[in-house]
């Protein structure tokens, strides 16, 4: 089984869903997350607050640097995410597949670096 | 660590091969690689999980081919041969070098143990390989560039020169899809039934992509790249054997082969277009004719038509007529108003507008063609100067016309295209 992360991305900019969509998306996105677990898909998942909550950590001679905000001041953050294992990339886009229609946005498959072996 | 990817291609024509007076000739041994190198990378793919390492095995056993064969003269199987001779040298390599702790090679040997040893021809596996090469996954030129590498057995620079881009950029293009295969997992087998339509379509397009790149250079000086074409019906062919039950499959095999048919008469010798209308059908290959119209009437005898299969007897057609003038144009009017149904894009109307105009004349067609939103492609803008020069409006005719020579950018056509404007009366 290979790992896959499945990452949901959000566009700045775009209008908030309506309070009934949201309801809507919530409710897929939990009978999806029951679906992954029944089959064994599983492994972790979760949604994120807004970019705007985020900090950035990073070393500058020697010194650990913080900075408010996102990484990149970019059009598109991640709004939460799977991992998943499956057994090729044909399942992973299975899984996305359901994944991007039940948030409604789009979703980026990505596999996982091999674990190293003991 | 890795081994590299397997960017050295196998001496096609080592010197001292043609010096021994072989019993097997150097073009001979590179026919059969032309033949076999698909189903032998095929067959060690499987074997070893890795393409790179399938890759450099095949490479290797040609290269002991070709020290060989002269004088032993070719193995009762070729292919055999090479896919026996390929699984020996790598699994000695990795022998060794899993001695050496080599992760890669441990791993290849474990995946090598699994399988079952078959040195014949074993087709799934070709046919495993194009459904990879052609994978949703991988960017359309991507998958054009490996289907031609792995199962045509071009080179990284042959590709490059026919895609008209650096040797450096294409190596890279071809070690990350490889590399995207590996790490992503993309699968190395026959879609499901329930998959293979959609996946089908992809592998159709690619083979189609390559015909027509091969047909009309999308750009450079010269109008047709023969090779392209030539491992295009090879790949369609290829195939045909390996799918006989789709019907689309024979379609595309059909429409090239009724295309192609015309190829010699395509051109002056000076290299100048020379259009459907005006060509010497004497020239026409007859033996790719009979076989294309054997193929369309064999999908009619089926019944499950698609755009392939009907832009084949649309082909068809074209070719059972002696002169231009004979030409059936009622029925390929009624096989584009059939494509339509089915894919109905402004390029198919564009193209059923041509049929048109020679049905119901000139004005009805530009009607047609006018309705269309294809600005930003040069046949719309030629076919549009045509007809506009049928009915007599050359002063639009001349504009349509620089219009379609602003984005045209093959040499050949473009000088078609001025030579089309120059014979205007305005």
């Amino acid at each position: 089984m290979k790992r896959y992360l499945l990452s949901v991305y959000h566009v700045d900019g775009e209008p908030d869903p309506s309070p009934e969509a949201m309801q809507t998306i919530y409710r897929d996105v939990d009978a999806l997350n029951k679906e992954m677990q029944a089959a064994g898909a599983w492994v972790f998942a979760g949604g994120l607050h807004p970019e705007t909550t985020a900090s950035v950590l990073r070393v500058k001679n020697g010194e650990v640097l913080t900075t408010d905000g996102p990484f990149v001041e970019g059009k598109e953050h991640i709004g939460g995410f799977w991992v998943i294992q499956a057994a090729d990339l044909d399942a992973a886009l299975a899984w996305g597949a359901k994944a991007t229609r039940a948030c409604a946005a789009p979703v980026e498959v990505r596999p996982f670096q091999d674990e190293p072996q003991g | 660590m890795r081994r590299s990817g397997g960017g050295a291609s196998i001496p096609r024509r080592a010197p001292g091969l043609i010096r021994r007076a072989p019993a097997v000739s150097g073009p001979e041994i590179e026919r059969v690689f032309r033949e076999e190198y698909g189903r032998a990378v095929a067959v060690l793919v499987r074997t070893f999980g890795d393409i790179d390492i399938a890759e450099e095995a095949v490479q290797d056993a040609f290269t002991v081919a070709a020290q060989r064969w002269p004088d032993t003269g070719l193995p009762p199987s070729p292919a055999g041969w090479i896919i026996t001779t390929a699984r020996r040298r790598a699994i000695d390599r990795f022998r060794s070098d899993a001695a050496r702790q080599d992760r890669h090679a441990k791993a290849a040997l474990l995946h090598a143990g699994r399988e079952p040893i078959e040195d014949g021809p074993v087709r799934d596996d070709r046919l495993r390989l194009i459904f990879t090469c052609c994978h949703p996954a991988l960017a359309t030129d991507v998958q054009v560039a490996l289907t031609l590498r792995l199962l045509g057995g071009l080179s990284t620079g042959e590709i490059a020169r026919a895609f008209l881009v650096p040797e450096a950029t294409m190596a890279q293009r071809l070690a990350r899809a490889k590399g995207k295969i590996r790490d992503a997992g993309i699968p190395y087998r026959v879609p499901a039934e329930t998959e293979l339509p959609g996946r089908l379509a992809s592998v159709l397009a690619v083979i189609y992509l390559i015909f027509n790149e091969g047909y009309v250079a999308s750009s450079g000086d010269v109008l047709v790249r023969d090779d392209l074409s030539a491992e295009a019906i090879r790949l369609g062919r290829l195939l045909a054997e390996l799918l006989p039950a789709e019907p689309e499959v024979l379609g595309l095999l059909a429409l090239m082969l009724l295309v192609e048919a015309r190829r010699r008469s395509r051109a002056t010798a000076s290299g100048e277009l020379v259009l459907l209308a005006d060509q010497d059908r004497s020239r026409w290959d007859r033996t790719l004719i009979d076989e294309g119209q054997a193929i369309v009437r064999a999908c009619l005898r089926r019944n499950q038509p698609g755009p392939y299969q009907i832009q084949a007897a649309i082909n068809a057609v074209h070719t059972d007529a002696t002169d231009a003038a004979g030409t059936d144009w009622h029925q390929i009017l009624q096989l584009y108003d059939q494509l339509r149904s089915m894919t109905p894009t402004p390029v198919v109307a564009l193209n059923r507008a041509v049929a048109l105009a020679e049905v119901e004349g000139a004005a009805v067609a530009l009607a047609a063609v006018d309705r269309l939103n294809l600005d930003g492609y040069y046949l719309f803008h030629a076919i549009r100067a045509d007809l506009l020069s049928r009915v007599g409006r050359d002063a639009e005719a001349r504009s349509a016309y620089a219009a379609a020579l602003a984005l045209a950018s093959n040499a050949v056509e473009r000088r078609f295209l001025e030579r089309a404007r120059d014979a205007l009366n305005i």
